[in-house]
């Protein structure tokens, strides 16, 4: 199976050659929709049109954008805009390629979402390992400046913008959006109790919205072309594209654009060239470690917010990390939760110390000392966890150890009866880690 | 006497820096100026800190508590690349893990470590968003994609390179 997106409306580097220049974005409706909206749309009438394309949030979450956006109070100034391209989930590189390849069209549905709600100001907040790619994301906005595209007095109009970069510095966390505020606001990148929710005391407590990369990069065409455009993919309640990056045993581990709702988990896998081991394909994780691991046997279900709640998981982020049989369960549960260890931000005791102690039964099965008490230990440090975090990243952390346990609970098994742990490899791999963990704070880079 | 280093030397970006945030929201600039702190000390020194305290109006303990929480503020110096592999699950399913210990046998340190004439440190890190290229590194946060034992030779006999 071919890529179904003969054109894409997002990765359209993938179209048009140097679309990361501003004079190809522009040659090819690029600033089009903005223009449009400056010179002739009311702020409400961008909402409107966002509204009704059906667009949900693309970080992970769903929410529909366009009702994000009127929550926004009018009578409250400044307002701002922040753009969470934190991209920090294992499995997920999107925003990467966007910021990278594509950057003028995050710049727009930037510009387009300020204009919607009279905000003046936007802060696109990037993961700092970043830098790279965010070379061309600042030229681009250095560009659209010297094209008159932000700044003062756009189009002749008395409506003005300004669009900032602001590097994170590796905190999983502040793709949280009230840690990704606190960050932006130079504190440590904590979540803030809800509500107040954003809309309403966001950004130095001021009416803010905060949206992913992809979910804005959708903007400009919904703007330009209507809602009815848009909604010529999808479905009914999940309208529209969506990128799926996909990685893990296959062929060809990508970033797919591709309609919701059309295709199935088995479509994706076979557009992404299949098993690139020759073992069959044992489970997904939809979107990273943070979500329900999916079994091969629901490779059936379409690829859409309804469909994958159907089957006991999620849309998500839509990063797709395929695993052939060689892989061990409570291997790559080990992994995750290791993820979750080190970035838990400390606020919540359940999460900092539940993933602290997982970890350590996790290690205590790769050494080989464990024995069916710790899987069940596991269970209870899991549920310790499990609804007691006050944001939903503690939340995460336990969809690993729940979901394997649920569906693959034999891997566990076998794994005592058939004493797995304290190969050399395993015990290579705990070695590793600890050495790296015991000079945590010496000779460390970032971890 | 309160050392002034980063505002002599980099006053231009300081200014540039502090241009995107309110000008009662200084604060929002301790993560840029914590950046370069590192560029110029090599890492987040005291003396660096307490400056950028004084440029934003806080307390030097709230600056050291945002450089102590995230992890891409050094603490202490590491070599001058600082080579960092992504040991995450997608990376691992498609060997960063046997990379890593090509890596590792390739300089003569372990993971964490920095070679013994400090040019290069090696570290593990979490995801590094770019899964679809692995096995992949960072150096100095410059992407390097589809890692094989080849290629990290002539990326360590490059780097070397240029230090000459």
């Amino acid at each position: 199976m071919t890529t179904p997106m003969d054109k894409h409306v997002l990765l359209r580097d993938e179209d048009v050659q140097d679309i990361r220049e501003l004079a190809v974005y522009q040659a090819n409706e690029g600033y089009a929709g903005w223009k449009k909206a400056v010179t002739s749309m009311k702020g409400e009438e961008v909402i409107g049109v966002v509204k009704d394309s059906g667009l949900r949030g693309r970080g992970g979450a769903g929410f529909p954008a366009g009702l994000k956006w009127s929550f926004i109070p009018k009578d409250i100034n400044p307002k701002y805009v922040t753009v969470n391209c934190d991209e920090s989930e294992p499995g997920t590189f999107k925003d990467h390629q966007l910021i990278r390849n594509n950057p003028h069209q995050v710049i727009e549905g930037t510009a387009l979402c300020c204009y919607a709600i009279g905000a003046h100001v936007a802060y696109i907040y990037c993961r700092g390992e970043f830098k790279e790619p965010v070379q061309n994301l600042q030229k681009a906005i250095d560009d659209a400046y010297a094209a008159g595209l932000l700044g003062k007095n756009l189009f002749g109009t008395d409506y003005s913008l300004d669009v900032y970069v602001h590097l994170g510095a590796g905190a999983y966390i502040c793709g949280e959006e009230s840690a990704l505020i606190e960050s932006l606001e130079g504190k440590i990148g904590q979540p803030r109790l809800k509500p107040p929710f954003p809309a309403v005391s966001g950004l130095y407590n001021k009416p803010t919205v905060i949206n992913n990369v992809e979910t804005l990069a959708n903007v400009p065409g919904i703007v330009l072309n209507g809602s009815a455009w848009y909604r010529q993919w999808g479905t009914e309640k999940s309208p529209g594209v969506k990128i799926f990056s996909v990685s893990g045993h296959v062929k060809k581990p990508d970033n797919y654009e591709l309609p919701l709702g059309k295709y199935s988990i088995q479509d994706l896998l076979e557009m992404a060239g299949g098993s690139s081991t020759g073992l069959p394909i044992k489970a997904v994780l939809p979107a990273g470690s943070s979500s329900p691991i999916i079994p091969a046997v629901n490779f059936h279900a379409k690829l859409d917010y309804e469909s994958m709640g159907t089957i006991g998981s999620v849309l998500g982020s839509c990063s797709w990390i395929f695993m052939d049989e060689s892989v061990d369960m409570v291997w790559a549960a080990r992994k995750m939760i290791r993820f979750f260890k080190h970035e838990s931000c400390g606020k919540c005791t359940p999460c900092r110390e539940g993933t602290h102690w997982a970890l350590k039964l996790y290690d205590k099965m790769l050494s080989g000392e464990a024995t069916m008490a710790d899987v069940d230990m596991i269970t209870t440090v899991n549920k310790q966890i499990s609804g007691k975090c006050f944001c939903p990243l503690g939340e995460f952390s336990t969809s690993s150890m729940t979901f394997t346990l649920k569906h693959f609970r034999k891997d566990y098994e076998d794994f005592i009866a058939q004493g797995k742990g304290g190969s050399a490899a395993y015990r290579r791999e705990l070695e590793r880690d600890h050495h790296m963990h015991e000079l945590h704070g010496q000779a460390k880079a970032h971890s | 006497m309160l050392n002034s280093m980063l505002k002599e030397k980099r006053s231009a970006e300081i200014e540039q820096i502090l241009a995107k945030y309110p000008p009662e929201r200084k604060r929002s600039a301790v993560m840029p100026l914590l950046y370069l702190v590192q560029e110029e000390y090599g890492y987040c020194t005291d003396d660096g800190m307490r400056e950028v305290a004084e440029i934003c109006g806080i307390d030097p303990t709230e600056v050291k508590s945002v450089a102590g929480f995230y992890s891409m503020y050094r603490k202490h110096a590491a070599g001058k690349y600082v080579i960092e592999v992504c040991d995450d699950l997608p990376c691992v399913l498609r060997g960063a893990d046997k990379f890593i210990d090509y890596a590792e046998q390739k300089l003569g340190i372990k993971a964490g470590e920095t070679t013994q004439d400090g040019k290069i440190t090696l570290t593990t890190v979490m995801c590094l968003a770019a899964c679809d290229r692995a096995p992949m590194c960072q150096v100095n946060l410059n992407y390097h994609y589809d890692l094989t034992p080849e290629k990290f030779d002539q990326l360590v006999d490059e780097l070397k390179k240029r230090d000459e």
